[in-house]
């Protein structure tokens, strides 16, 4: 099976003398077989674990204090420990849905390396005690699904996988669940509702935490690919060297996709917290500046969610409280670009447009008001929009986010930064994201969508016109 | 006619099998039967409710929601252009009117030979190798105008079936579990104790 993964990704991947925690095997072709993964200290992990005993493995994650990958950051041990007592079975989800804007990873260490996220995933099982996996991979992804049914099978074969593992009384199967294309489904209680055939809408909360119920109404953790491909690491390592990289508050490294404007876009694993959002951009071993030199205009820190960063932000690190302290987040590890030539309010579409069509229409403000910011931008962009309806623009996003809501500072403006996060009238965050980016844009941009307006007077002296002849 | 197959039924069991409740395994028999018929058809959603103990009303509920099904027949290769912003910032828009013009279709349709479906698609998660698109879920990275004839004629030509199947393949290869190695997926209802490797004192530790 030969297909174009070899990107330039790699070309700059293996530049600098950054630590590889998650992607160690992705210099191999052969990354994705068992052979290989074997010979590179593959399955280690789960052995140290089996030695050490749930409780001592659950502990070594809490100390590590990984954060989740998947766009909200929460500690993966504290998470493991909501789960009730003696409440059985408990199963773990695997969130391999990536379909954030912007965000290319999840897809990467599934295609490349999926026996680590196996490992990492029976790690989970065996510290929390999960009694079975459920792998949900996007659907669009065939050749995710086709390199974990082959590691699955392998695994399966050797007996890293099924009834009692390498020998124990550790049994846990893990099933590759296939997914069939709704952005929505990677929100934590939709991917439960899908899993169990249904619709795949966000549940109600309370409960919050699918960890109390979740499928079936049973503990359910749910954890994103990143963060699961992170405990073969810090199971054989153990967690003080996992948190020897990184800051005390964001540990390890972190992948990171950056794509748009930028001379070299890539995936690269950095280290967590420390590098800028500069470092990445402009970096030698990174992106290597803005293409044909232009100036950088603006730039999306943390996936198609994330209202928007400019030139001013980039000395802010990769850091969670940071990004969120300048008006943004991190989300899940996405960076877009904007070089001096692109018509903001153009962008801007693409992404309410985006999550308009992704709307679940389970909630008013999000099905109606996702579709009402995409007409009237649509109309702005089209150059049939007024004044007034910039202003709308303001009002509908006040209904879906009430109160104020994040941007980033500007020197060019005057503007100081208002902080992440902002108030929501939808069960998800699938709503609020058609506003935040737009009403960034906007706020940091507005002349650029004024001048796209039609001038008032001309409005209106063609009807009087009409009207008088 | 377009119940599964004898083979698929088998397989069918074999997937409801892997899940504690049958309705589970409703999305992964939509793409069995998309597989067999390059659609889901009113016949195989009859089929399935019969498999899962469902009605068809509840079987058509849960397939509707998801885009990757179709309802209608779509061509051997379904063409999806990414319109998002990585892909629209490096000329996805352009793009999308060469694969109009080349095919002689709007997105949303259907050549006459039922080769090629057009489709504005939303992120496909290779944002780097933006303009992207998928054929049946195969990514394509970096697509200029030249690629895309380029493509269109290979995919004519049959030269590139190695590497994609017609629409409905979602994978070539599937998950087998080995019935020595299945530990089961037991109604939650009928458990009652933890897994046997987990001391009874653990579940504290919050």
């Amino acid at each position: 099976m030969t297909t174009a993964i070899t990107r330039d990704y790699t070309v700059g991947f293996y530049e600098g003398d950054r630590p590889k925690i998650v992607t160690s095997r992705f210099e191999y072709e052969d990354s994705h077989t068992l052979d290989r993964y074997l010979s590179t200290g593959g399955y280690d992990g789960l052995k140290k674990a089996l030695e050490m005993g749930p409780e001592a493995m659950a502990g070594e994650v809490k100390a590590s204090t990984l954060l989740g990958r998947g766009g909200a950051g929460f500690p993966a041990g504290v998470k493991w420990g909501f789960t009730p007592q003696g409440v059985w079975p408990r199963y773990l989800v695997v969130n391999g849905d990536e379909s954030e804007p912007g965000t290319y990873k999840d897809r990467l260490l599934m295609e490349r390396d999926p026996h680590q996220l196996i490992e990492g995933s029976l790690i989970a099982c065996f510290a929390a005690g999960l009694s079975q996996c459920f792998l949900y991979v996007r659907g669009e992804m065939a050749l995710a699904q086709e390199r974990i049914a082959e590691a699955l099978n392998d695994a399966y074969a050797e007996g890293y996988v099924g009834k009692n593992i390498m020998g124990t009384d550790f049994s846990v199967d893990v099933v590759l669940h296939w997914g069939a294309g709704a952005y929505v489904v990677g929100e934590e209680t939709a991917l439960i509702e899908s899993l169990e055939g249904e619709r795949g809408m966000p549940r109600l909360k309370p409960p919050y935490f699918p960890a109390a119920v979740g499928l079936y109404g049973q503990p359910t953790i749910v954890n994103n690919v990143e963060t699961l491909a992170n405990l073969p690491y810090i199971a054989s390592k153990g967690s003080a060297a996992f948190t020897s990289v990184g800051t005390e508050t964001s540990p390890g490294t972190r992948m990171v996709a950056i794509s748009g404007h930028v001379k070299r876009p890539g995936v690269y694993e950095i280290i967590n917290g420390t590098t800028t959002f500069r470092d990445i951009i402009y970096g030698d071993e990174f992106c290597q500046g803005i293409r044909d030199d232009n100036d950088l205009k603006a730039f999306v820190p943390g996936g198609g969610s994330a209202p928007w960063f400019l030139p001013d932000q980039l000395d802010i690190p990769f850091e969670g409280r940071e990004a969120g302290a300048a008006g943004s987040m991190l989300g899940s590890g996405a960076v877009m670009v904007m070089d001096s030539t692109t018509d903001i309010p153009e962008a801007a579409l693409t992404l309410t447009r985006f999550y308009a069509h992704e709307s679940c229409g389970k909630c008013v403000p999000c099905r109606e008001g996702g579709t009402w910011l995409l007409r009237i931008l649509e109309r702005v962009c089209s150059g049939h929009a007024t004044d007034a309806d910039l202003d709308q623009i303001l009002q509908v996003g006040e209904s879906i986010c009430p109160g104020s809501m994040p941007h980033a500072a500007s020197e060019r403006l005057g503007l100081e930064a208002t902080p992440f996060p902002y108030k929501m009238t939808t069960i998800c965050f699938v709503g609020p994201s058609a506003y935040a980016p737009l009403h960034s844009a906007l706020t940091l941009f507005r002349d650029e969508f004024e001048a796209k307006v039609v001038p008032a007077p001309k409005r209106i002296s063609i009807p009087v016109a009409v009207a008088g002849s | 006619m377009s119940r599964l197959t004898d083979s698929n039924v088998v397989l069918a069991h074999e997937i409801i099998e892997r899940y504690p409740r049958r309705k589970s395994a409703l999305i992964p028999l939509l793409h069995l039967s998309q597989e067999q018929n390059g659609y889901v058809t009113q016949d195989a959603m009859k089929h399935l409710a019969e498999l899962l103990d469902i009605t068809p009303a509840e079987v058509i509920g849960t397939a509707t929601f998801y885009e990757m099904f179709k309802f209608e027949p779509v061509g051997t290769y379904v063409i999806n252009v990414c319109q998002t912003m990585s892909c629209a910032l490096l000329g996805s828009d352009a793009l999308m009117h060469h694969a109009e013009s080349k095919l002689g279709i709007k997105a949303g349709s259907t050549t006459p030979d039922g080769l090629f479906t057009l489709e504005a698609a939303e992120c496909q998660a290779a944002c780097t190798e933006a303009p992207t698109l998928q054929v049946n879920y195969r990514h394509r990275y970096r697509v200029t105008t030249d690629d895309f004839d380029q493509m269109i004629d290979d995919l004519r030509n049959g030269n590139l079936d190695d590497e994609i199947p017609p629409h409905g393949t979602l994978g070539r290869n599937r998950q087998h579990i080995p019935a020595d190695k299945f530990v089961g997926a037991p109604d939650p209802d009928d458990v009652t104790d933890g897994p046997a490797w987990i001391p009874v004192t653990v579940g504290d530790d919050s």
